[in-house]
């Protein structure tokens, strides 16, 4: 039997880190059909929510009642908690999010507490993906800020019988100038409380850069001290009374059936307390079929795992051989098209010159830092309580309630701090596997992956392989491009994370310009990884952009911004945008400049999920080995909203490109070879280079930097290898081309 | 199953344990210390390093059984109030992404910085190669070693 398609549920994961960012990179006006709604609590704290009338479901929980999908509450002690709705995965949300909201409150940082929230209709979109929680999140936050506000500030000017508009706000603090008086928020909550809630309409929201207070500035993360202190924060942290540990072995080819397995054997090991076969589903997304040890400590079970024995029944075989041979063949076909404008054949027979490569990237695992780790319990009253880290925790809590039976609204979930996403936790494999082992044994359990069942049950990023044709016209243009995609397909779909879209660029900026797509049979498990798809194309697209550009003579920069300085029909991206981050990119690195023996620059453009950045990367090489010295990085998000955060990100995702650059996961009967960091080494502190950041700040609102930087970053590198050692790599990893880090 | 005690953070610990059982999962599971993180189970990443005598050690490789006697330090013991110049830079660098592995990168660092208060890049390299950052924050590594190692030269020994 085959495992079911992916499709389905592919569509809804691949939604949250859809690339639909085009439309959002224009000024969107500030949407005013949020109201504000206002609440005393027993405590004497006010709370001040933004409300969202058609907000997701908000009447699942019934009733005219409090449910703003963000809030803010000042307790009677002048305390100020923001409410984070989203997981963080290291993004920077839990910290920027509320940094939003106390610029526009006009409260001292210090004095915000944040508090994360579980997953809860009410508050909307909870999911982290597609870069989406800046853009999403912006008008909300500010209301919530703003309108908080000016509740006090009509609070104050009720007290002391003066107009609002003469009322300020400093720090905490209502003042009114031409009186004297002044009032801590502190003293105004009750007051504030019985007045009507003011119209969204009323409020002023920043907007620039030049407005801000705190925004913009370098704010250290607000779970900083938890996490200088190894205190409990993260889904492996979890500890309840009665807790039991909990591994799921599944069968290492995916999808394959449990068709015998010595569990009474298990079960009698020391410290052992179940060992159970599981069905499973079918669904490749969903409970695959294993068998679940538990037992009253993790190294119990790990222990008990070595005697465990298991007759697989597999239901695929792919392999990386096959999957070669088959994109060999595929080479030589025609391929289906995706698009064509002009005449893609007439071009490049007319051109005075044609450029021809291939490009080939493997699949590569998301490899987060914590092996996937879930705790669950289901309680005798059949409600299901959940801690995990995960990017979705609304895709989980359906999947969990189709596959154990029953309701979502007895399913509980805590976002606990998520130990590296990148797409991974998109999926909920592991969640619905501690759910179900949960209910078997009746007590709390955590299930904890070992790094082993981490690699195996990857959701690798596709490999995919480019053909490239290009003409050069007598003006040392691109007068034609023509593109063979071979990618990899299950039943006449893309894989997730396989599709390309046939708008990306260069089509739009060459006259003719052509794509063509063959698809691979892929019966593997993939998905999302970070910037989904645009790391792998950006590469092969810059790539061989400096390969056109040395065969027209023209130095890369250059040829790149004549590229962006015309479009065919409507533009596929902002070339001005685009533009202005490469020429600040080369700016700051001194493009055109020597940079000495056995060194070399490169740089690439890209934009996705909302940013443009540019980076120029400067290598230095000693024989096939070399040294990624510095990134000069060009960064339009729109205003950046904690410095900190943003840059984390874009020094983050270089190191992450060099580390994924080197990296490949291979198949064999159907199942992942590579298994921990022996044979899957990232980067280590040893290759990181020092980058510089350089932000436009222009002006466009905010957009999340969580994706954008890495796409850019591998094409930097690997025309900068070409410029520092003449080899020009056009298949990953680098070791394959002969370069070594 | 055998009697140990443990030093831990200054203070002893009485666990019954299998002979065989690593420090990483007598810590996590038997002491409910869960400061260390897994990352990898054989030594290859760093998220479980502790230290052991003030030299770091990997955890998830390390059975428990072999440390008695030894002065244990993990993340959770390691100056509790946050007044370390290791701490106090990794926070003001803000170093953490998702900040699964900063506790092992820490415990490395002042590792580093105890027999090289003033290490230049390729010390600190050296010496924390071994500590594994899936989020990439290796660049704020090296700045927040130097700044620590800065606090360090100001007096602030706390």
């Amino acid at each position: 039997m085959k495992p079911t398609s992916r499709s389905d549920v592919s569509r809804d994961q691949t939604d949250l880190a859809r690339d639909d960012s085009k439309s959002r990179t224009q000024p969107t006006g500030l949407s005013r059909r949020a109201f504000l709604q206002i609440s005393l609590a027993a405590s004497g704290a006010l709370l001040v929510g933004v409300v969202r009338p058609g907000a997701l479901a908000a009447d699942a929980h019934g009733g005219e009642v409090w449910k703003p999908n963000l809030y803010v509450r000042i307790a009677p002690d002048g305390t100020v908690t923001i409410v984070s709705k989203n997981p963080e995965a290291g993004q920077g949300v839990k910290t920027a999010f509320p940094m939003v909201v106390a610029e526009h409150l006009e409260v001292d940082w210090k004095d915000v507490r944040i508090e994360q929230a579980p997953l809860d209709d009410r508050y909307g979109r909870q999911a982290i993906g597609g870069s989406r929680g800046t853009p999403d999140g912006w008008d909300d936050l500010r209301i919530a800020g703003a309108g908080a506000l000016l509740v006090l500030k009509n609070a104050a000017a009720a007290e002391w019988g003066v107009p609002v508009a003469e009322c300020s706000a400093e720090n905490g603090t209502i003042h009114h100038k031409a009186s004297g008086k002044s009032a801590a928020y502190k003293d105004l909550l009750s007051t504030a409380a019985g007045l009507p809630a003011p119209d969204v309409s009323e409020l002023k929201l920043k907007e620039r850069p030049e407005e801000f207070r705190l925004l913009g500035k370098f704010v250290p993360g607000v779970d900083n001290p938890k996490i200088i202190h190894g205190r409990p924060l993260f889904g492996c942290d979890v500890r309840k009374e009665g807790m039991l540990y909990a591994q799921y072995v599944k069968c290492p080819s995916a999808g394959g059936r449990v068709r015998k397995a010595n569990v009474d054997v298990v079960a009698r090991r020391p410290g052992i307390t179940h060992a159970f076969v599981v069905e499973g589903t079918g669904d490749l997304n969903g409970l695959l079929p294993g068998v679940a040890i538990v037992g009253k400590t993790w190294w119990d079970v790990n222990a008990a795992r070595d005697q465990l024995k298991v007759e697989w029944e597999t239901v695929q075989s792919d392999s990386s051989e096959q999957y070669a041979k088959a994109a060999e063949r595929m080479a030589a076909e025609d391929g289906e098209t995706q698009r064509h404008d002009g005449d893609v054949e007439k071009a490049l027979a007319a051109a005075e010159k044609v450029v021809s490569a291939s490009y080939h990237y493997p699949f590569v695992a998301h490899c987060n830092m914590e092996p996937q780790v879930a705790t669950a319990l289901f309680h005798e009253s059949g409600k299901l309580d959940m801690w995990a880290p995960n990017q979705n925790p609304r895709g989980a809590r359906r999947l969990i309630a189709e596959t154990l039976g029953i309701s979502p609204d007895d399913i509980h979930i805590e976002l606990e701090r998520i130990g590296g996403g990148f797409g991974r936790r998109l999926r909920h494999d592991y969640m619905v596997e501690a759910a179900w082992i949960a209910r078997v044994v009746k007590r709390p359990v955590q299930l904890q992956w070992t790094r082993e069942d981490d690699m195996s049950s990857s959701f690798a990023r596709p490999g995919a392989w480019h053909h490239f044709r290009a003409g050069i016209d007598g003006d040392g243009r691109m007068s034609a491009f023509d593109h063979h995609f071979v990618t990899f397909g299950n039943g006449g779909n893309t894989v997730s994370g396989a599709g390309l879209s046939p708008n990306h660029y260069p089509a739009g900026l060459v006259p003719n310009f052509r794509l063509r797509q063959s698809m691979v049979e892929c019966n593997i498990r993939t998905g999302p990884w970070r910037s989904p798809g645009h790391s792998a194309y950006c590469w092969v697209y810059q790539g061989f952009f400096d390969e056109v550009a040395l065969a027209a003579e023209k130095d890369p920069l250059e040829f790149r911004l004549d590229l962006l300085s015309r479009s065919y029909g409507e533009p596929p991206i902002d070339l001005e945008r685009s533009a202005a981050t490469l020429r600040k990119a080369a700016e700051a690195a001194g493009w055109g400049r020597d940079p000495g023996p056995n060194r070399g620059l490169g740089l690439a453009f890209h934009f996705d999920h909302g940013s443009f950045v540019s980076h120029v990367a400067q290598v230095a090489a000693d024989g096939n080995r070399i040294r990624v010295e510095k990134f000069w990085s060009g960064i339009d998000c729109g205003p950046v909203i904690n410095l900190s955060g943003a840059m984390n990100q874009v020094e983050g995702a270089i190191v992450d490109a060099l580390s994924t650059a080197q990296l490949e996961l291979t198949f064999d009967g159907g199942a992942i070879e590579q298994s921990n960091f022996h044979d899957y080494m990232l980067a280590t502190i040893d290759q990181a280079p020092e980058v510089e950041c350089h932000f436009i700040q222009s002006e466009h609102p905010p957009m999340g930097m969580g994706e954008p930087p890495i796409a850019p970053a591998t094409p930097a590198m690997t025309n900068a290898i070409f410029a520092a050692t003449g080899v020009r790599i056009r298949e990953q990893p680098w070791r394959k081309s002969g370069i070594v880090v | 199953m055998s009697e140990i005690t443990l030093k831990i953070n200054g203070q002893d610990h009485q666990l019954d344990i299998s002979p065989e059982t690593p420090l990483l999962w007598a810590l996590r599971d038997h002491l409910e210390m869960v400061g260390t993180k897994y990352g990898c189970g054989v030594g290859l990443c760093g998220s479980c390093t502790v230290l052991v005598d003030g030299e770091p050690l990997r955890s998830c490789t390390t059975p428990a059984a072999g440390l008695v006697g030894t002065e244990i330090t993990t993340i959770e013991g390691f100056h509790p109030e946050g007044g370390h110049p290791v701490q106090r830079a990794w926070n003001d660098e803000d170093v953490a992404q998702c900040g699964y592995c900063q506790g092992g990168q820490i415990l490395s660092a002042a590792a580093l910085l105890a027999k090289n208060p003033d290490p230049d890049d390729k010390a600190i390299n050296d010496a924390m190669a071994g500590n594994i950052c899936r989020c990439g924050t290796y660049p704020r590594i090296r700045k927040a070693v130097k700044l620590a190692s800065e606090y360090m030269a100001e007096g602030d020994e706390s």
